[in-house]
């Protein structure tokens, strides 16, 4: 279980990456995040972000039409 | 600078720049897309504001957009997707009624208001210079502007894009 929960359904580019930083910055380092999105491009986006961050995507999956990503904090 | 992206304390020491010339509705999306994303993924990003792309700095943004002289517009219209012919796009009340379309259709599938984008840039310290031949030449005032912009010229960009490793013109 994650630390905490995101949810982004119906959210589009950019605003899955901008608000999941927001949400991460106010978090702890070593601390994990699940983000929910129904936004395809966001599997090659979180992707991206993790790796131009630093943090590190533990997981990214999908449930039927959600994308789930499980994010840890460094 | 290592690879490994694991370690504590990363920082991406990287930085972009965009010079932002356009200022419709429609042309207003890309600058503070890759802006708003690129200071979510760590890099200092500076927005220099010119010509036409100067008003999105004002407080009170009245985007609005035209479909005359783009045959590569098609909206999703009656269950087609439609281009306007230029002598029907050059009608009154055309315009107003496309940019309510667009602002629509940016609503229905969860994309951004320039207004929400350019409060994430702000609060993501993203660094917003106003070019200050632009604001002589069609004599715009700061007064009316965003708080936190600062004044520029040619050479001020120069000295940003020099050291930024994405420079981009939109």
């Amino acid at each position: 279980m994650a630390d905490q929960t995101l949810n982004v359904e119906g959210l589009n580019c950019p605003l899955p990456i901008i608000k999941a930083k927001k949400t991460l910055k106010g978090m702890e380092a070593g601390q994990t995040l699940e983000v929910r999105s129904t936004d395809p491009g966001s599997v090659a986006d979180f992707a991206a972000f993790c790796n131009q961050t630093g943090n590190s995507l533990l997981s990214s999956g999908t449930e039927g039409n959600i994308y789930t990503f499980e994010i840890k904090k460094n | 600078m290592s690879d490994d992206n694991k370690s504590g304390g990363f920082e991406n020491a990287k930085s972009m720049s965009i010079i932002v010339t356009k200022g419709s509705l429609d042309w207003a999306y890309p600058p503070f897309i890759l802006g708003t994303t690129a200071a979510a993924m760590d890099l200092e990003v500076t927005m220099f504001f010119t010509f036409y792309g100067l008003p999105l700095l004002n407080k009170k943004l009245d985007l609005k957009m035209t479909t005359l002289g783009n045959p590569a517009m098609k909206m999703p219209m009656m269950g087609m997707h439609m281009a306007m012919p230029n002598i029907i796009a050059a009608m009154p009340g055309v315009d107003r009624g496309a940019t309510t379309m667009m602002k629509n259709l940016f609503k229905k599938k969860g994309v951004a208001s320039i207004e929400e984008l350019r409060e994430a840039a702000i609060e993501s310290d993203v660094r917003m210079i106003a070019c200050q031949m632009t604001l002589d030449l069609f004599e715009m005032d700061t007064k009316d502007m965003i708080d936190g912009i600062e004044l520029g010229g040619a050479a001020t960009y120069i000295d940003v894009a020099t050291r930024s490793d994405i420079n981009l013109f939109i």
